[in-house]
């Protein structure tokens, strides 16, 4: 099956419980394969029930849901289950079981053998940045964002190409968060699941997605679109308003430096830029204090490199004495200085290029296909 | 002759030896089978929230009929037998049993099932590797009132001749000499002692995962 074919594909899904709640209204979508879809909204509005119906952990009310072009209605729940892996929140992992054969569940549950499950638990183990000695203790001799990490291992143990994860980061500390998102997408490089991922977290959502579905309350699907179109065209006040007033400098943290242009450090004016031996810079110079004792009273520089955002780089420039934020090279290696009006222009050409896109390429982000460039 | 004679007790070892082991041949086997027909009866209380009610009025019921009636209702099925002594027991600990198992399942953590149901594990499947293995700390301390209650009722089976070390107490009283009741009373304690403590070692070594248990709970807190 090729990249961005639907792989799960939800066919005017709905699901009224039987107190009466609609959960999730005449649901179409479809997601694709190799891609995040993240689906976001107000608490009550869906999520989980969607996520829930993929593994027929749910059963809708009407519609049809296919994975790989199968009703999944008619599929053995249990072996569907085998075949996704599911991350909720707080790990759900099993406290009687040590971290160990809490990942070789599924491969027992397939009939791997101990031996063979324990190896490949090993090898997660590892894989989701754990250290061996985690192994043989017990879920809670272990900190929630190491939980989480051994969450995400189970559920890739046996290798299940869908992942279904049901706001698998929201119990653990903004810092944290940001290193498991790191390492997801670290991850999904490298495995190129098809990953299904709950959160009310708009930022995670752009972080993470390759396209965004945000759900109002009432369980209707109000716009899915890659996170740069979402956020250059809400589709209407309720996105608006749920991307936030930051939704320009959400959009800036889409896209990369690389392609904007770069001169030369200046060599007058009041601020110069002073570099080490080997050319990384160390700062700003005031040349305008007294004497030219260099060192102490240098103003710190973060140099930023091609893959850094336009977002830092605006920052950046913000807080540069000069206005010109330093670019360095992968040896962190000055190349050139860039200007606050060139970073506006080219976060100008950005929001121009997301706006006009056609539901398709997301710049920088994503290639056409939905995939992690 | 009120005093206890302690030269009686040496002499007697062998008796008491075999006394105690009576007992336990009465008390071990209901215990037992309490626990194999109390648990597949308190997974269907937990899930068939219709029949909770019925079930632990059940066993309530049995709890409160009077011990020596028991017997003596049994005795035109099972006669005088250690069956009779047996099932009379078994009757009184599916009470506690039952009672417990079921609130060891409600005590299992939601997400935990969730998780192996949503692994693909049966329900059967998620019920011996997960529901009941984490239920076992509120199981087993069913079990060691279950053991210790049924230990001290075992005397009373006396009256169909299965008392265990309660055949002293008639003995005794019937001779008015109180050495060995004190020493069947004596050898009950040390019995009830000595089964509470090994079912407080198997359940230290079947439950790794709660030993440290401050630690636990402060991990469980902070999660
Ligand atoms: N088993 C159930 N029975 C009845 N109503 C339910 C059930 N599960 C969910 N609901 C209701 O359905 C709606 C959608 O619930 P769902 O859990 O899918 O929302 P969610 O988007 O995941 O919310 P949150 O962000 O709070 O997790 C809510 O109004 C909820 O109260
Ligand atoms: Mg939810």
């Amino acid at each position: 099956m090729g990249k961005g074919l639907p792989v799960i594909e939800f066919e005017s899904v709905s699901k009224h419980y039987p107190n009466g709640t609609t959960a999730v209204d005449d649901l179409t979508l479809t997601m694709p394969e190799g891609g995040i879809t993240v689906l976001v909204g107000t608490s009550g509005c869906g999520k989980t029930t969607t996520l829930r119906m993929i593994n027929r952990m749910v059963d809708p009310s009407s519609g049809r849901i296919k994975l790989n072009g199968k009703d999944i209605s008619a599929t053995d729940r249990a072996e569907l289950r085998r075949g996704i892996g599911y991350v909720i929140q707080q790990a759900g992992l099993f406290p009687h079981r040590t971290v160990l054969d809490n990942i070789a569940t599924v491969p027992l549950v397939l009939g791997w053998g101990r031996r063979k499950a324990r190896a490949r638990a090993e090898e997660l183990l590892e894989r989701v940045g754990l250290q061996p000695d985690a192994a043989k203790r017990y879920p809670h001799q272990l900190s929630g964002g190491q939980q989480q990490r051994v969450g995400v291992a189970r559920a890739l143990a046996a290798d299940p190409p869908v992942l279904l994860m049901d706001e698998p980061f929201s119990a653990v500390d903004p810092v944290v968060r940001a290193h498991l998102q790191d390492e997801l997408l670290r991850l999904q490089d490298e495995l190129q699941k098809t990953i299904v991922f709950v959160t009310h977290d708009i930022d995670e959502a752009v972080r993470l997605g390759d396209r965004i579905a945000i759900f109002r309350t009432g369980g209707q699907l109000v716009q899915c679109a890659t996170p740069a179109e979402l956020l250059a065209r809400p589709a209407d006040a309720f996105v608006a308003d749920f991307l936030g007033a930051e939704r320009g400098l959400k959009l800036l943290s889409l896209s990369t430096l690389a392609g904007v242009e770069q001169g030369p450090a200046p060599e007058s004016g009041r601020w110069r830029l002073v570099t080490s031996g080997d050319g990384r810079p160390q700062g700003w110079r005031d040349t305008t204090a007294d004497g030219d004792s260099a060192g102490a009273d240098l103003v710190p520089v973060r140099p930023l490199s091609d893959g850094d955002s336009l977002l830092a780089a605006l920052n950046e420039a913000v807080a540069s004495p000069s206005g010109l934020i330093a670019r360095v090279d992968a040896d962190g290696k000055l190349t050139g200085v860039t200007s606050r009006d060139a970073i506006h222009d080219a976060a100008g050409h950005e929001h121009a290029r997301a706006a006009k896109a056609d539901g398709g390429a997301a710049p920088a982000k994503t290639d056409a296909e939905g995939v992690i460039a | 002759m009120n005093s206890v004679d302690w030269g009686w007790i040496p002499d007697h070892a062998r008796d008491l030896t075999i006394l105690a082991l009576d007992h336990m041949a009465t008390a071990g086997p209901a215990v037992l089978f309490g626990l194999l027909i109390a648990v597949p009866l308190a997974v269907v209380a937990h899930r068939v929230r219709a029949l909770r009610g019925l079930l632990l009025g059940i066993s309530s019921i049995l709890y409160t009929i009077p011990s020596l009636a028991l017997f003596v209702l049994l005795l035109p099925i099972t006669g005088l037998t250690r069956t009779t002594a047996i099932v009379g027991l078994t009757a009184y600990t599916l009470c506690v049993l039952i009672r417990n198992t079921v609130e060891g399942l409600d005590a299992v953590p939601a997400h935990a099932r969730e998780a192996s149901v949503a692994m693909g594990s049966s329900r059967t499947r998620t019920l011996l590797t997960v529901e009941l293995p984490l239920a076992l700390p509120v199981i087993m301390a069913g079990v060691r009132v279950a053991t210790v209650m049924s230990i001290s009722l075992v005397s009373v089976a006396s009256y169909i001749g299965y008392g265990g070390l309660g055949q002293l107490f008639t003995d005794g009283f019937q001779r008015n000499f109180t050495t060995p009741v004190w020493a069947g009373v004596a050898l009950t304690l040390l019995l009830a002692l000595v089964a509470d403590a090994l079912l407080v070692a198997i359940q230290w070594l079947c439950t790794p995962w709660q030993r440290g248990h401050a630690a636990r709970t402060s991990a469980g807190k902070a999660a």
